[in-house]
């Protein structure tokens, strides 16, 4: 069994990784001579104390191998493309799992049935849960749930009869086993995995619907398997013919029980955690650990009450999505993002992982080949005769047609996993007495779907030309009219006394604004938790940010120019960029004569909240980058109205304003200062300030500023690299610094562009400090933002600067006008929080 | 419903679930609306009887699965009408920036927490999403009236409204019979 697709570095890994295997090996033989040895020679300075560290030495070490296996894997992309990581995985276990039995004679170790039900799978089913699209799943619940319950005892029924009924006809050969036995087995073999469907399907893109249901499916069916192989299991511990029709009643209610009662579980644990974080707003710092821990408790204790552990954790997700993201802050929100990843991608590299070692331990091997194939063909068989018989009923109360296609993805897309391999593991094999024999062939059924379907399903599905998934821009169009259409069908739907899906949602949304929101969302949250706002807010920063890389990737010496209009020209804008309308849209609010003026100016004056004055400082960060490239900048970004009219005073401002920013840096180039450490003094001093200023709304402005971080490695083509700055004296410039943020009183220092515009300057010698780029000190270059303007001491020429654009008379650019009667009365942000 | 077999604008505020719809006059409207009824380019009509009220029902018919491309297409354009006349109020074929707002703020209003002035501006940027869409590249000079409806009909090109737009009703040999 080699490696399979292992370039170079992957050989080096393979060796590295015969080299780690020995350590492990080591356990117990070092031990004894080193305590004999310390008894003889007194005080030993150093000692090797493998059994101290072991456990969760090998712990970490299986951790890193898989990473490391990992970062192998994708170094071939045409490998990753073709066949799925999970394959990848399951083979490298394989091959671990020999070389460790090949120096060992035994097998270390496996995949036991507690870690994985305890810490390997709730990361992963957290994730599906936390990231569920709430209104696709709930949209798509009816079909998801019938193929979870019916088409899990399908299966179970069918396949467990069916090799009941082969073996009875002696194809099998000898086996000591009972029909309960079989029924076991077909219970938990016939589940779809979770982790499985989410390692395939993800590296396919099928489309949205599709999608949900298989992995819907593969969710919910939790409740099915867990009833059906408890039940099983303890008639088969009760014998075959002790079973009574009571017993059977049991299992049906049973099954309700262990369904809603998780379910209950996860959502009271969803309230609580939504409830915990809207108290939070203190404690930033550790609210994704709530998120973290609070689900992890709804797993344990439905586990504690038998209850089906992965819908509780599951419903947990789902049901505390919109509050928890709605209370924490975008920072806390990133971590629980990345961290709930990072956790699923680890645990999922772990458990393919060690399937395939588990699977080299001659000990579990039992084989019997007609049960292994048919196996096979009947689970394959059954699942799409189940599909097929399902989707016909289904397909007559269902809006959207499930076509032949998106059957034949479903029922091939039903993969078999790592819960199959724990609950076959868990069998005791007292009761069971041909366990060997079904964990051999539960290996191999899952082995087979894994390796052998996941390979083959992307080319299904592109030979089948299955819908794709459409990955689009949220537009802000689509969302109003999707919203339109939610409320004038739900009035129809009121209107002809239909109870349907938009009456029933509409319901729900009432319900929770009125009290769910009230209850569990922060007041400020709630104030802004709107999904056509967001959508808003996240088009002005998507622009606002395409626009400043733009203009940083466009040329920082579009800075430097002369006042001569001809300049403009110069500036090449060749590559048309994708959210650059093309043109002055602006000029599509102009209004003519007969229509409402756009009365922005009492617009600007009454914005009050936060949000918006977000919208300001993008606009205004925006502004500032509006000097540079003319013309097309100034009309995409603008969502008012612009004229022409001032380009020649702009001109000139900008020329002066160049002038000056030259002289300033040629002063510090003069004294010998380090740019570069001076900025950094001053970035860290901002964060600094940016951490205690409190009143820096969790939004979207910290975003931007990533964003210059980004836009960095561009400009490090340009100019040198900052790194290379000699270490100069940077005392008397960070004074300077000082001075000058001092100026426009920037103590808030919230203006992103005016923050990381220092890092953006790298010249270590006077030599080039000519070509350096006006924005290099920080301080004058900022456009302070509307919060930061609050401190700055009125004066006019601030506001010419912050106004490029003056209007005629009637439309009126915002931020001039609106800056300077609004400057006293604009509260500090703080009074917005709650 | 009214006993003398029509209907007028009053009945409809009797439904109670309707009062908490945001958008409930523009639909109320849009069941008197002649272009919807086919009794007229524009205007309201005050009273429409059964036969009227199942017209307008009949926009939300579902697909019919033996339907061909061609008649899809006919049912998916008859039903962005419907959403067209809605907008437009003034049937003037154009939907202009005032309207759209409108549209917007009786949207949002629903939210007690979003201003008017976020859903104008939100109605603003819309409207600059439409014109990019529609038209494109636009010259520094050209003005953008409105959305007409075949702009109307780009905006909503990616979408298939035919499976969305619908409702589910018992018993549909009625609406069959209207058209």
């Amino acid at each position: 069994m080699p490696g399979r697709g292992a370039p170079g570095p992957g050989w080096g890994l393979l060796l590295v990784l015969l080299a780690l295997g020995e350590l492990p090996r080591a356990q117990g033989v070092e031990e004894k001579p080193g305590g004999a040895h310390g008894e003889s020679q007194g005080f030993q300075v150093v000692t090797f104390k493998w059994h101290h560290v072991q456990d969760p030495y090998i712990i970490a070490l299986w951790i890193l191998v898989a990473s490391l296996a990992k970062i192998g894997f994708h170094l071939s992309h045409k490998v990753t493309s073709v066949v799925p990581e999970s394959a990848l995985l399951i083979v490298l276990g394989l091959v671990l799992g020999g070389i460790v039995l090949a120096a060992d004679h035994i097998a270390s170790f496996s995949l036991t049935p507690t870690v994985f039900f305890f810490y390997l799978l709730p990361p992963i089913v957290l994730d599906a849960g936390y990231f569920m699209p709430n209104r696709l799943f709930f949209g798509n619940l009816g079909t998801i749930l019938l193929y979870a319950v019916i088409g899990t005892v399908w299966n179970a029924a069918t396949t467990g009869l069916s090799l009941y009924g082969v073996f009875r006809s002696g194809l099998m050969g000898d086996l000591n086993i009972g029909l309960l036995d079989f029924l076991l087995f077909g219970s938990l073999i016939a589940a779809v995995d979770p982790v499985a469907v989410l390692a395939v399907f993800e590296e396919v893109h099928v489309n949205e619907v599709l999608f949900i249901i298989v992995f819907g499916e593969s969710l919910l069916n939790d409740a099915v398997t867990v009833v059906l192989y408890n039940v099983f299991e303890s008639f088969v511990t009760l014998g075959g013919d002790k079973v009574t029709g009571v017993d059977c009643a049991k299992g049906i209610v049973s099954f309700f029980v262990v369904s809603l009662g998780g379910t209950l579980v996860g959502v009271v644990f969803a309230f609580l955690l939504s409830l915990v974080t809207r108290f939070t707003k203190h404690v930033r710092i550790i609210e994704p650990g709530f998120v973290f821990v609070l689900s992890y408790l709804s797993y344990l204790t439905s586990e504690m009450l038998s209850l089906s552990a992965i819908l509780a954790i599951t419903f947990c997700g789902i049901c505390c999505q919109k509050y928890v993201k709605a209370n924490i802050s975008e920072q806390s929100a990133t971590t629980v993002r990345y961290t709930m990843k990072m956790l699923a991608s680890g645990a999922e590299t772990i458990i393919f992982m060690f399937l395939g070692i588990s699977a080299v331990d001659p000990l579990i091997w039992k084989w019997n080949t007609a049960f292994v194939l048919l196996t096979l063909v009947f689970i394959s068989v059954y699942r799409a005769i189940g599909v097929v018989l399902q989707t016909w009923i289904l397909n007559r109360y269902r809006m959207v047609q499930l076509e032949i296609i998106d059957q034949v993805v479903m029922s091939y897309g039903g993969l078999r996993g790592a819960v199959a391999y724990a609950l076959v593991v868990l069998l005791d094999e007292n009761k069971v007495k041909e366990k060997n024999l079904f964990v051999s062939t539960t290996i191999i059924v899952i082995f087979f779907t894994v390796i052998f379907q996941g390979l083959t399903i992307k080319p299904l599905v592109q030979w089948l030309k299955v819908k794709r998934s459409e990955q689009r821009d949220p537009k802000l169009n689509e969302k109003l009219h999707g919203r339109a259409f939610d409320h004038i069908l739900s009035a129809i739907e009121d209107i002809s006394g239909q109870i349907g899906h938009n009456y029933l949602r509409d319901k729900w949304s009432n319900f929770d604004r009125k009290f769910l929101s009230k209850i569990l969302m922060r007041r400020s949250a709630q104030k802004s938790r709107d999904r056509i706002l967001n959508v808003f807010h996240e088009l002005n920063l998507k622009d606002a940010i395409s626009y400043v890389a733009e203009g940083e990737r466009r040329g920082s010496l579009a800075f430097i120019r002369s006042p001569s209009t001809d300049n403009m020209v110069n500036v090449d804008f060749s590559t048309p960029r994708p959210s650059t309308v093309e043109a002055s849209v602006s000029y599509l609010l102009r209004e003519n004569a007969s229509a409402v003026r756009l009365d922005m100016q009492s617009l600007e004056q009454r914005r009050q909240s936060i949000r918006d004055t977000e919208d300001m400082v993008t606009h205004h960060t925006l502004q500032q980058y509006l000097y540079k490239p003319r013309q097309e900048y100034k009309h995409l970004y603008s969502r008012h109205e612009l004229t022409a009219d001032e380009d020649e005073k702009q001109d000139k401002e900008i020329f002066h304003r160049t002038m000056r920013k030259r002289l300033e840096s040629f002063k510090s180039a003069k004294l010998g200062v380090n740019p570069h450490k001076k900025a950094a003094k001053l970035l860290k001093r901002e964060r600094v300030q940016k951490r205690r200023n409190s009143s820096i709304p969790n939004g979207k402005l910290p975003m931007v500023s990533p964003l210059h971080d980004f836009t960095i490695t561009e400009k490090d083509l340009e100019l040198p690299d900052p790194e290379e700055a000699p270490s100069y004296d940077a005392e008397e410039m960070s004074g300077g610094i000082e001075f000058l943020a001092n100026i426009t009183q920037d103590t808030a220092t919230d203006s992103p562009s005016g923050i990381d515009n220092p890092v953006f300057s790298p010249d270590e010698d006077p030599g080039i400090l000519s070509a350096v780029p006006p924005w290099l000190s920080p301080g004058e270059t900022v456009v302070p933002s509307q919060r930061a303007r609050v401190q700055i001491p009125h004066s006019p020429s601030n506001f010419h600067r912050l106004a490029p654009f003056r209007l005629s008379g009637k439309s009126v650019d915002s931020f001039l006008l609106a800056d300077g009667p609004e400057e006293q009365p604009h509260a500090p942000p703080e009074s917005t929080h709650m | 419903m009214a006993l003398c077999g029509k209907v007028s604008k009053e009945n409809f505020n009797n439904i109670p679930d309707l009062e908490l719809n945001p958008i409930r006059s523009k639909i109320v409207r849009a069941f008197f609306d002649n272009r919807n009824l086919r009794k007229g380019p524009s205007g309201l009509a005050d009273e429409i009887n059964f036969e009227d009220f199942l017209t307008i029902m009949s926009y939300f018919r579902p697909i019919d699965t033996t339907m061909d491309e061609e008649q899809v297409q006919l049912c998916r354009k008859e039903k962005l009408r419907f959403l067209f006349h809605m907008y437009d109020s003034d049937s003037d074929g154009r939907i202009t920036l005032e309207e759209y707002r409108n549209v917007v703020e009786e949207l949002l209003s629903g939210n007690p927490h979003i201003e008017k002035e976020s859903a104008r501006s939100i109605a603003d940027g819309a409207m600059m999403e439409a014109a990019s869409v529609c038209v494109g590249r636009m010259e520094p000079d050209q003005v953008y009236e409105g959305i007409t409806f075949d702009d109307f009909l780009k905006i909503w090109q990616g979408i298939d409204i035919e499976t969305k737009m619908h409702v589910r009703f018992l018993n549909m040999e009625t609406i069959a019979l209207c058209h």
